[in-house]
């Protein structure tokens, strides 16, 4: 133990001597679970370091929840990471604000901003200031069972509207099906729930509204009926057994060993169903089917609008430049289509969103690319702690624990006290 | 940076060699006074650098409304500290403490103290069943929460196994609101009682052997050898058990953490979870603060206290 701790106070110490001999080391922080996304991190880094002989790419990797909540002390620690992986939205802007992530908009400007689709790009734009780089979008969606739905005789190809959600889980529950599946023990995975109810319902309009604090902000009407539809699902008890003692991955893994019949999630989840389900396989593509989030009657918001991230990589202060060069390398076209054609993620560089093939991620990509609104994450966009009462009144509505006013107004309360 | 536990080791074999210098011909009175002021310094250094001067600057944070990025700026007065006392999850967690001192107390100082009773003595097979018992606290909390995860899982658990061995719908007790908590009770009484048993025994072998058997020609009967011999000599083990209970419960955490975070509905946290919960994962390091602060009264008025009116003699 004592010698252990010797030793890497040796190999610190070396390390830190060795340091300015050599050319730069990029430490690459990463949330990547699936060990194939992760072996094609290493081999677009492996190539990097051929092509700067000198670089170093250290990888380095932290489990998503971890991730989240050390984010801040790693940032502001002198051995911070030089890249390291963001939703954008509030959390971005309190970041940049702290003044811990490097700007970056002279080497965009240099011929890498064409790569992107702008609004893509916009999300990591402060101040016309680009902060950072997207690489993956992806949607919010209902998976489901083929199998499960067959066995039960629903047909996910029509359910349109809440009333075909309700009246499909019905009919699950009747065939002794578990009809949703969620890990609630995270929260966030429930408030996709309120939060897409939030956008069939009021639209663009109401949220915009909410942030700018007009009316009742997010105690209005829209976000009091999201709670109220969330919880004619929640009184159901579609969940699985222990849903609230399950985490993110634990219930992907569940959705994957067939314990119930949907998931409401985004499309990361067939990476994540892979690496936890029993089989490490889960459900195969041709037995997986989607369905978009229903439509509510009278809604304001149009049935193609999407909810989903837009997720990337940051460059952290005073990195060296190779970081944004790797980014570079990384956000290549060549290279995301690869990640395109094995049917990673969606990438968001122009000339690679075209390659996806995976028929499920090609239909999401073609969802984002024709929706008019795409709203991020609701715990991202609001930034961390509104973002995380958000998440909590979503755990508590479907725990039926708060009445939807209550829950509206608690977010709203964090809100006025944010900002 | 070189760790902590280096510097420290060959901090320590200079001032052995110093030492072992002083010590020999050295004048008694001189270097006494050179032994103080060699030997204060780096203990006063680390106790202002990693505990006085954390918790002023925590007391300083628990003002200010601030996110954890570049210094606090924005002075609030005591506005975290009014947030937290409207808080109901705060209260929760409160309620929760003073429950897991009530188990402590209640459930899990009897169960060691008749354990410690029953296997004070040397007999065949005692050291046996020390060792079991003692266990659980040798394990690191994380891996105890983790085990106990398993165990209570509702779908591969043990519990679920047993109860599905009798035909019932196996128990989510994690995943239930009204449940959760007393499933952690009982993981919190299986990890601990086997210190406090530990100690009762180290204090059980202080007793003179010759007082009980003198109660034993008086013709007394077991319950009155323990209750007239065993329990007022073993009074001041049992106030410093009682002592580290009672800390112990209102530092908990990581115990909790792998169980259920806090949930279902933060129905589980307890004041250091919370603080972790609402303020370190939502960048509140403010508000956060001032749940420390709070924490460190009540901790800090327990233990003078405590020591004060109940341990003054010990």
């Amino acid at each position: 133990m004592k010698r252990s701790k010797l030793l890497v106070a040796a190999t610190g110490l070396l390390s830190m001597l060795a340091a300015p001999a050599q050319a730069a080391t990029v430490r690459w922080l990463h949330i990547e679970q699936n060990p194939d996304v992760a072996a094609f991190y290493a081999d677009v880094a492996r190539r990097f370091e051929a092509a700067n002989p000198g670089t170093t790419v250290e990888m380095q990797y932290l489990e998503n929840e971890s991730f989240k909540k050390k984010l801040t002390t790693l940032l502001q620690s002198p051995e911070r990471p030089n890249i390291v992986y963001s939703w954008a939205g509030g959390v971005l802007r309190e970041q940049v604000k702290a003044g811990v992530i490097e700007d970056i908009t002279a080497p965009v400007n240099n011929g890498w901003r064409e790569r992107f689709n702008p609004a893509a790009l916009n999300l990591y734009t402060i101040n016309d200031r680009v902060y950072g780089v997207p690489m993956l979008t992806s949607q919010v969606g209902f998976f489901y069972s083929k199998d499960l739905f067959a066995k039960a005789g629903v047909d996910g190809s029509t359910i349109k509207t809440w009333a075909d959600l309700l009246a499909a889980v019905k009919k699950l529950q009747a065939t002794g099906i578990t009809p949703i599946i969620a890990g609630g023990a995270d929260k966030w995975p429930l408030h996709f729930y309120w939060s897409h109810l939030a956008i069939r319902i009021g639209g663009k309009p109401a949220f915009d509204a909410a942030l700018r604090g007009e009316g009742k902000g997010f105690a209005s009407e829209t976000f009091v009926r999201a709670g109220e539809m969330f919880k004619e699902l929640a009184d159901l008890k579609p969940f699985q057994p222990g849903y609230l003692a399950a985490t993110y991955p634990q219930s992907a893994g569940q959705f994957g060993d067939g314990k119930g019949a949907m998931m409401l999630m985004l499309n990361g989840v067939l990476n994540t169903m892979k690496a936890n389900a029993a089989d490490k396989v889960g459900i195969p593509d041709e037995k997986m089917g989607w369905f978009a989030f229903p439509s509510v009657p009278g809604g304001k918001g149009a049935p193609d609008d999407t909810l989903g991230g837009m997720n990337g990589w940051l460059v952290t202060k005073g990195s060296p430049k190779e970081a944004a060069e790797f980014l570079k390398f990384f956000t290549d076209a060549q290279n995301q289509r690869l990640a395109a054609e094995r049917g990673y993620y969606i990438p968001v560089v122009n000339g690679a969103t075209e390659a996806v093939k995976r028929p499920l991620l090609r239909m999401m990509a073609e969802n984002v690319g024709r929706s008019k609104y795409h709203q991020l994450f609701y715990d991202q966009m609001l930034g961390p702690s509104v973002g995380a009462v958000v998440n909590d009144v979503s755990a508590d509505l479907a725990a039926g624990r708060v009445s939807p006013a209550d829950a509206a107004n608690k977010v709203q309360q964090a809100w006025q006290q944010a900002n | 940076m070189p760790s902590p536990a280096a510097t420290l080791s060959r901090r320590a074999l200079v001032l052995a060699g110093w030492w072992r210098r002083l010590e020999d011909p050295g004048p008694p009175i001189g270097g006494r006074a050179a032994l103080v002021l060699l030997f204060l310094p780096p203990a006063l250094l680390l106790f202002t650098l990693f505990v006085a001067l954390p918790m002023a600057e925590a007391g300083w944070y628990s003002l200010f409304r601030w996110n954890g990025y570049g210094s606090p700026s924005e002075f609030v007065g005591l506005r975290n500290f009014r947030l937290l006392l409207d808080n109901a999850d705060f209260r929760t967690a409160l309620v929760n403490n003073l429950l897991i001192i009530g188990v402590s107390l209640l459930v899990q100082l009897p169960l060691a103290l008749g354990l410690a009773v029953l296997l004070a003595d040397r007999l065949r097979g005692t050291n046996g069943f020390r060792l079991i018992f003692f266990m659980p606290y040798v394990l690191a909390e994380i891996a105890a929460g983790l085990i106990w995860r398993f165990v209570y899982d509702g779908d591969y658990g043990l519990l679920a196994k047993v109860w599905a061995s009798f035909g019932a719908a196996p128990p989510q007790v994690l995943a239930d609101p009204d449940w959760a908590m007393s499933a952690i009770l009982v993981v919190i009484v299986w990890k601990y009682f086997g210190f406090h048993m530990i100690l009762y025994i180290a204090g059980l072998q202080q007793i003179d052997r010759t007082l009980y058997e003198a109660a034993r020609i008086d013709g007394a009967t077991a319950w009155q050898t323990f209750s007239r011999v065993t329990l007022p000599l073993l009074g001041s083990t049992i106030r410093l058990s009682v002592f580290f209970a009672i800390l112990g419960s209102f530092q908990l955490f990581d115990l909790i953490m792998p169980l259920t975070k806090g949930g279902p509905s933060n129905s589980t946290q307890t004041m250091v979870t919370y603080l972790y919960n609402f303020g370190v994962t939502r960048m509140q390091i403010g508000f956060g603060s001032a749940v420390g602060v709070v924490l460190f009264v009540i901790c800090v008025s327990f233990a003078f206290g405590y020591k004060r009116v109940l341990m003054r003699h010990d």
